[in-house]
């Protein structure tokens, strides 16, 4: 395991490459689900759960089915049909083993079957290159799927947190909800950008 | 064109496609929660409005609190006697009479009643107006009129009237209790749908503070609370604002003509006229007057009685 290259990935997908602010994957629940600090946060874990798992299991899929038989250009379709039967999985054996954890998570985990950005990190962990044309290992897919849910909660909570006082805020009457909610987006992703300034390699 | 490379893709992805499917197949048997049927059929009687009357988070909530931990099942308020009663079949128990109610504004602090302590030019918001030193209003318990009530109801059952404060159509309100929740001066309040004549000011302030901020405020001068007025004891004190209990029945008529403020406001009111309105009023004076002098009259017998 190769410290450094942990560090530049977690680094990487939480701020440089942040999964909704750099990448404008998984906007859907960004703007759907931001409307309560509660209800981020749930769907944020929800996210870091699901995609820590999907890392782990597409990694599987690809290099155990996909790569041995020449199928690598199948992988959208694989992934999302080993997302989607994950989730689902995941979902009924929380409601009947964790069942204070899915009354937690479990409204959110359906919202997350197909997103972008779950299926996003499968396809990054596989497309992704080190400076030296090797791919990312099996643990470090692992850690990229973690961080980059990290990424996401951090991104949706920031939002939520703003958008909780821009409910009292004396706005015009065409600017109120999901108007307003874009430009306060965009104006964090342009925050963000400054984060493309480090250099990490 | 390889026809081999085709057959690999279509045998590799659909086997994974059975295998998943076989997997979840085989979980929703293993990982199958059995829901209580009961559930399922409350949830389907509730009026699904998710108001949150009950006390619970939704209407699926609250069939599963009357199952899982024995809610009361007279709670929905919507729903009314007709939804309690079906529940009671369901659960084989006997529904408890709930009483229907409706909410309304407890100030009449209109534009043009109530003084404003000073100009407000925050948000539209009572939420937020409160934030500025308790409000725009002089009166500390008044109605801000921004309306957050009028948003908070889920049944369209509020509006915004142009004298600057809410009102309720009482058709329409199933008092479910959302507006109270949402009014940070708790000036909305909820009366049983039978009950006529509320108290229309929230104020506990003394009474020259009260005349200073408004020209109906309840000034506390606790004639309404009387035997004379109210014989029935409906009305109680509570500090310099009575309190009227509805569950003692009472047209409360005394204590509507007696405030020396108009504190008491009649629903039944509305739908008359001015004239009628005032004729009213007289005949109650009339009746009064008749009534006092017969007990005049009654004491001085008494009285001569005495002596001889």
């Amino acid at each position: 395991m190769n410290m450094n290259h942990m560090i530049m990935i977690a680094i990487g997908s939480i701020f440089l490459n942040n999964f909704v602010l750099s990448r404008f994957l998984g906007i859907c629940p960004f703007v759907g689900v931001s409307k309560k600090l509660d209800s981020a946060v749930g769907m944020g874990m929800a996210v870091i759960f699901v995609m820590t798992l999907a890392s782990f299991v597409t990694y599987l899929v690809y290099y155990y089915i996909l790569v041995p038989y020449q199928l690598e250009y199948l992988n959208t379709i694989a992934f999302i049909l080993t997302i989607a039967a994950l989730v689902q999985f995941i979902e009924m054996f929380m409601k009947k083993n964790m069942p204070s954890l899915y009354s937690a998570l479990g409204i959110f985990l359906p919202l997350i079957t197909t997103n972008c950005a779950v299926l996003g990190v499968a396809i990054l962990n596989i497309d992704t290159l080190w400076p030296d044309g090797s791919h990312y290992t099996f643990i470090e897919s692992i850690w990229n799927g973690f961080t980059g849910g990290v990424g996401f909660t951090i991104a949706l909570v920031i939002m939520a947190g703003i958008r909780e006082k821009l409910e009292l805020a004396d706005l015009p009457e065409s600017m109120k909800g999901l108007p307003i909610a874009f430009v306060t987006s965009a104006l964090i992703a342009m925050a963000f950008l400054g984060f493309s300034g480090m250099k990490i390699m | 064109m390889d026809i081999g490379q085709i057959l690999t893709a279509l045998v590799w992805v659909g086997l994974l496609g059975a295998v998943f499917g076989a997997i979840l197949a085989y979980a929703s048997k293993v990982f199958a929660v059995e829901v209580d049927p009961k559930v399922e059929k409350i949830s389907g009687i509730l009026p699904q409005a998710n108001c949150g009357a009950c006390g619970f988070p939704g209407c699926s909530g609250y069939a599963n609190a009357i199952v899982s931990s024995g809610a009361e099942i007279n709670l929905c308020s919507p729903g009314g006697k007709e939804v309690a009663n079906k529940i009671a079949e369901i659960m084989g128990v006997t529904a408890k009479e709930s009483v229907p109610m409706v909410a309304y504004c407890a100030c009449n602090g209109t534009k043009e009643n109530a003084k404003n302590r000073f100009e407000y030019y925050g948000p539209k918001s009572c939420a937020s107006a409160v934030f500025v030193s308790g409000g725009h209003k002089m009166c500390d318990y008044g109605c801000l009129g921004f309306g957050d009530c009028v948003e908070a109801c889920p049944f369209g059952a509020m509006g915004m009237g142009e004298n600057g404060l809410p009102y309720v159509i009482d058709e329409k309100c199933v008092g479910c209790g959302a507006c109270v929740r949402a009014c940070p001066k708790g000036v909305m309040k909820l009366m049983p749908r039978g009950a006529k004549v509320y108290l229309a000011c929230n104020s506990n302030a003394k009474g020259k503070e009260v005349t200073d901020a408004c020209v109906v405020g309840c000034i506390g001068c606790k004639i309404c609370s009387l035997p004379k007025t109210t014989p029935s004891g409906a009305i109680k004190m509570d500090g310099d604002l009575p309190v009227v209990n509805y569950n003692i029945e009472d047209t409360l008529t005394g204590a509507k003509y007696k405030c020396p403020k108009g504190c008491f406001i009649d629903k039944g009111d509305r739908s008359k006229s001015a004239d009628q309105i005032a004729a009213e009023k007289e005949a109650f004076k009339a009746e009064e007057a008749k009534a006092a002098e017969a007990a005049k009259k009654a004491a001085l017998e008494k009285a001569a009685d005495q002596k001889a």
